[in-house]
């Protein structure tokens, strides 16, 4: 009983602890002064300034723009590549699945560097564009480790079923296969948005020096001053949006453990 | 003949965005690393250049360090963390495990300024305390990163082997380095290179918390290739991606765990 009241307190401590920094700024969202510590009084004035700042609301824009065509890009070359090399030759499928490891082990700052070189070498200027390339290559790999293991669990007759059925191969992709893997391509689609909303090195060295995404503004005022009083407002916002997720995944995450338990049970 | 289509064709777009910008671009890096800036040709220049001074080599020990320190610490802390919460006795909630990962949804940045905004205010921010402060950040920001691949492995764990262990006379130290540690080895591989490395590319942490005190690996690629010397920042980026490299050998030795980032999802 000890030992059980002792373990929970360190678990309980450790993250009271990872969580202080978040509700620091949260806490210090309903005041107005310009760092965290001093309290000049209630008052929801930052929640104004934030609608206010057009510089940190374009940033925000700008995030999500970006996050949501890289992980769109990724989702779609990274699940042909994951259905494609499934149905390759054995030494093709280790070809693709080992270079797939690189973006997933290589340094961050190196893959950013390397990519800025390329563009430079082939006389790209920095735009949307390469920072889109820069995020792909950044979330890929995570969408093609995503969806291989649903195709890894799928059934292999049933493709082959729907063409004896008379499907063509491109319906038969479609109305077949796709609603197999559909959970891993969603898994994969959700972790390429979280890497990339979160991202900092590839968007400073890939992005046009006009472009800022929330990560890039940040860190320029950081460099000088605390975190700008409007960010406090912002972090609350990014919190409830954290914390609606983790609720709807365990909420999915419940309701598909019980699905998979009625279908056991033959019903 | 005319184009059939077959179902391996659907990978050519994948390979070709990795050739482009994931291949060609790391033996760019290499080209570069390899070539004199002044006159365009294949030198070892960039290499005498790098161990020839102290200063770039010191900052690659500072950063292995640093690296060792914010692993082991993650280890200390996080090994009990994840032990707790894998343990049915203790822990029967997977919400608390979601909990631990939640904190990697608030902006990098953010978290990160939030850190340092906390340290200054408690007085023992970067300004005074640099090394204190940046082994906080690096910590705070790799512990989720710890505690999921042990956590995972240890799900796997056969615990009546713990209680065979004491059965047949163990104590509890003897039980834990005997039986546990090894039980969780590809857990604590997979844990330290998911710190060990980031860590030491990374350098916005190291800038932020102490107040650019400190210079870590990362940094100071950053500082070279800023002031646009391409081929000795290349170089640069090389040692990088042989450290990765070796890294990833050390890893493929004892597991095959998978990445825990995939399991953010």
């Amino acid at each position: 009983m000890v030992k059980k009241i002792l373990a929970k307190t360190y678990v309980y401590f450790i993250l009271f602890l990872m969580y202080l920094p978040i509700f620091l700024l949260i806490v210090f969202s309903f005041t107005d002064s310009d760092s965290v510590g001093v309290w000049n009084g209630f008052t929801f004035k930052l929640y104004g300034d934030l609608f206010k700042n057009k510089e940190l609301m374009t940033a925000v824009g700008n995030t999500i723009l970006i996050a949501f065509v890289s992980a769109i890009v990724s989702t779609i070359i990274g699940t042909l590549g994951a259905i494609g090399s499934y149905y390759s030759k054995k030494r093709t499928r280790k070809v693709i699945e080992g270079i797939t490891q690189l973006p997933v082990v290589n340094a961050e700052i190196v893959m950013a560097l390397s990519l800025a070189v390329l563009f430079v070498a082939l006389g790209f200027s920095f735009s949307f564009f390469t920072l889109v390339i820069g995020h792909v290559v950044l979330t890929v790999a995570f969408v093609f480790l995503s969806v291989k293991p649903k195709l890894q669990q799928m059934d292999p007759n049933i493709y082959e079923a729907a063409l004896d059925l008379g499907a063509t191969p491109r319906v038969a992709l479609y109305k077949v296969m796709l609603p197999e893997i559909l959970p891993g391509i969603v898994s994969g689609f959700m972790l390429s948005l979280t890497l990339s909303l979160d991202d900092f090195i590839i968007t400073q060295y890939l992005k046009d020096p006009s472009f800022e995404t929330i990560s890039t503004y940040i860190q320029k005022i950081l460099a000088k001053h605390p975190v700008p009083p409007e960010v406090r407002a912002l972090t609350t916002f990014i919190f409830l949006i954290a914390v609606l997720a983790v609720v709807v995944n365990n909420v999915s995450a419940y309701r598909h453990s019980k699905k998979i338990n009625s279908m056991k049970e033959g019903k | 003949m005319s184009f059939r289509f077959q179902r391996k064709y659907l990978s050519i777009p994948y390979i070709v965005f990795f050739l482009l910008f994931i291949i060609v671009p790391i033996f760019l890096i290499i080209y570069y690393a390899f070539t004199d800036k002044a006159t365009g040709n294949f030198s070892f220049i960039n290499l005498v250049h790098f161990f020839s001074d102290m200063t770039n080599i010191n900052v690659l020990i500072i950063s292995l360090v640093f690296a060792l320190a914010t692993t082991v610490i993650c280890l200390i802390i996080g090994y009990p963390v994840a032990y707790i919460l894998a343990n049915k006795k203790f822990n029967k909630n997977k919400v608390i495990v979601m909990l631990f990962v939640m904190p990697m949804w608030i902006n990098f940045i953010i978290r990160t300024g939030a850190t340092r905004d906390l340290l200054t205010w408690i007085g023992l921010g970067g300004g005074t305390h640099p090394t204190f402060a940046t082994l906080v950040g690096l910590v705070y920001n790799y512990l989720p990163f710890t505690i999921l691949p042990l956590y995972s492995t240890m799900l796997k764990m056969d615990r009546s082997l713990i209680e065979a262990s004491a059965d047949l006379g163990a104590n509890p130290v003897q039980t834990f380095i005997k039986v546990i540690i090894p039980m969780t080895m590809p857990g604590i591989v997979s844990a330290c290179t998911m710190v060990f490395m980031p860590t030491i590319s990374s350098y916005v942490i190291s800038d932020l918390l102490s107040e650019y005190n400190i210079v870590l690996f990362g940094s100071y690629i950053d500082l070279y290739f800023n002031q646009a010397n391409w081929n000795f920042g290349a170089f640069m980026a090389l040692i990088m991606l042989i450290l990765v490299g070796i890294s990833v050998v050390v890893t493929r030795k004892f597991s095959k765990e998978e990445n825990a980032r995939t399991s953010l999802w």
